[in-house]
């Protein structure tokens, strides 16, 4: 009985919201909405075809080496940065200011120093998202506890086991918020950088189709972009349980204390 | 214990700041040198990437410039009301569905599917529906920041002090009166984390619709200076555009400290 409630719980809304919608549009076609009969029907024609192939996958691909370069240089630098006051505070300033840059504004001007090419919307994708992973790991390197950095100092824990035991541990919960950050800000650079400059990719297809008011398959590469958010925040959610089970653990001894 | 490590950090992170901020500004003007060096030198060629005191001097232009000054009010009004609708929305139906352990369970899973969607997917509606319109922007940044404050008005619904509130209700304070004095105060710094959040989220994609969508703003301005080859310009207006994101920050935490003077993760930092 109690798994048919958190079934119902579950499926209930999104069910009362499709059955609206499909109410919403039984009578006269709206233009803008169409109904999910047909928008079903397109999804299925328009991307399990050469189409994964030709826009769906190189986008994805492309997001994936940008967001993995970004989490990669972001973690390294970070923990270079975070560990050597002096340059900490030499060059924090600065990195504030290109955080608060808006990233799309990068579209336009890495288009003119490196053209419109692959590597280009990857570029896109690493100096847009690398902000938050970069600023986030210093902070969490900086805030390591003074008596375990002590300690580990007196037990000779140093050089690259201090960094792998002692500073990436006690660094990770904030340097996965700023992964969070990274993931999501990835996946819109993907989305502008094809949009405003391609000829292939997602989001150039789903501007093609609006251009040509070909509506069901616009919105059908509309859930396709929600489905890889969605799908990216499951795996995150799911990595971040397994990186930090110690911390919500220790959180949940400390709330309980 | 907390009282002594207090007074024993302060004075020294006094002694520290002059230093610090020295550092910081070298390393500003390390930035700018390197930035001057590298056109100058030949690396990259000065007609992909100005000089920074060339494009230095065609921001303060621009500062004298009122249609720079109309696209910067145009940006920002965007940005603040699409901001202000997604903070009442978000709040309004925070409250409503984190209070209610009902609704909480029944729109979770709907709200875990909503929230990853990318605001960028909306674009082409946007289009569609408003044209380059204000609307096009106020659409796409409702619902990017709609989702930041909202999570977080439900955690702070979900953290209240149950001995607190009952309380309350044995005191007889009704509905009204608890939400105003026990989860009000209660969801505070989250609700103010979800805005200083949804700020900055807010004027990216506020940037991005102009950018993309040609909706009036700063963002379509850079589109413009870049297809009509006013280079300098166009890094001008990139760096006006940081220049407001430090801004908009540095007023976030400014509104943030000021509304949460009374909560003890402010009040630590002083005295404790």
């Amino acid at each position: 009985m109690t798994w048919l409630k958190s079934l119902a719980y579950l499926v209930g809304l999104p069910l009362l919201l499709m059955l609206i919608w499909w109410a919403a549009t039984l009578g006269r076609p709206n233009f803008f909405f169409p109904a999910p009969g047909i928008l079903m029907d397109t999804f299925g024609e328009v991307w399990f075809g050469e189409r994964i192939l030709s826009d769906v996958l190189p986008s994805l691909g492309r997001l994936l080496t940008g967001v993995a370069a970004a989490i990669g240089i972001g973690i390294a630098a970070g923990l270079l940065i975070g560990s050597i006051k002096w340059l900490r505070a030499l060059l924090e300033p600065t990195l504030e200011f290109f955080r608060a840059v808006p990233p799309p504004v990068l579209v336009p001007v890495l288009m003119l120093l490196m053209g419109i090419t692959d590597s280009m919307k990857v570029v896109v994708i690493i100096s847009g998202c690398i902000w938050p992973v970069l600023l986030n790991t210093i902070e969490g390197v900086r805030a390591v506890d003074g008596v375990l950095s002590d300690s580990a100092r007196t037990y000779g824990v140093a050089g690259w086991a201090r960094v792998r035991y002692l500073v990436l541990p006690s660094a990770s919960p904030q340097i996965m918020a700023g992964i969070r950050q990274c993931l999501s800000i990835g996946l819109i650079l993907m989305v502008i950088s094809e949009m405003f400059a391609s000829s292939s990719g997602l989001g150039f297809t789903i501007v093609q189709f609006q251009r040509s008011f070909a509506i069901p398959e616009m919105w059908s590469g509309i859930i396709v972009l929600g489905l890889i958010g969605v799908a990216m925040s499951f795996i995150f959610q799911w990595t971040e349980r397994r990186v930090l089970r110690w911390y919500h653990g220790q959180k949940e001894v400390e709330n309980a204390g | 214990m907390t009282a002594q490590v207090t007074a024993q950090v302060s004075p020294q992170s006094r002694r520290a700041w002059p230093v610090q901020q020295f550092l910081g500004l070298a390393g500003i003007l390390g930035f700018l040198l390197t930035w001057e060096l590298i056109p100058r030198a030949g690396i990259i060629e000065p007609r992909f990437l100005p000089p920074a005191s060339e494009v230095m001097a065609a921001l303060i232009r621009a500062f004298g410039l009122s249609a720079f000054w109309v696209s910067v009010g145009e940006t920002m009004i965007a940005w603040f009301l699409g901001l202000l609708i997604a903070v009442i929305a978000a709040v309004v139906l925070g409250f409503l569905i984190g209070s209610s352990a009902f609704l909480a369970k029944a729109t979770s899973s709907s709200v875990e599917f909503l929230r990853p969607i990318p605001s960028v997917a909306l674009i082409p509606l946007a289009v569609l529906m408003f044209g380059v319109k204000i609307e096009s922007s106020l659409m796409l940044i409702v619902y990017a920041s709609f989702w930041q404050v909202f999570i977080q008005v439900l955690y702070g619904v979900a953290d209240i002090d149950m001995v607190a509130n009952n309380t309350a209700k044995s005191y007889g304070l009704g509905r009204i009166a608890r939400i105003r004095y026990v989860v009000f105060p209660t969801a505070l710094p989250y609700l103010m984390t979800g805005v200083r959040l949804a700020a900055s989220v807010a004027l990216i994609l506020a940037i991005t619709a102009e950018l993309v969508i040609g909706s009036p703003g700063l963002g379509r301005e850079i589109a413009l200076a870049q297809s009509g080859g006013a280079i300098s310009g166009m890094y001008a207006l990139v760096l006006a555009t940081g220049l407001i994101g430090v801004l908009i920050n540095m007023l976030m935490r400014f509104i943030e400290k000021k509304t949460l003077s009374w909560h003890s993760s402010v009040r630590s930092e002083v005295v404790v």
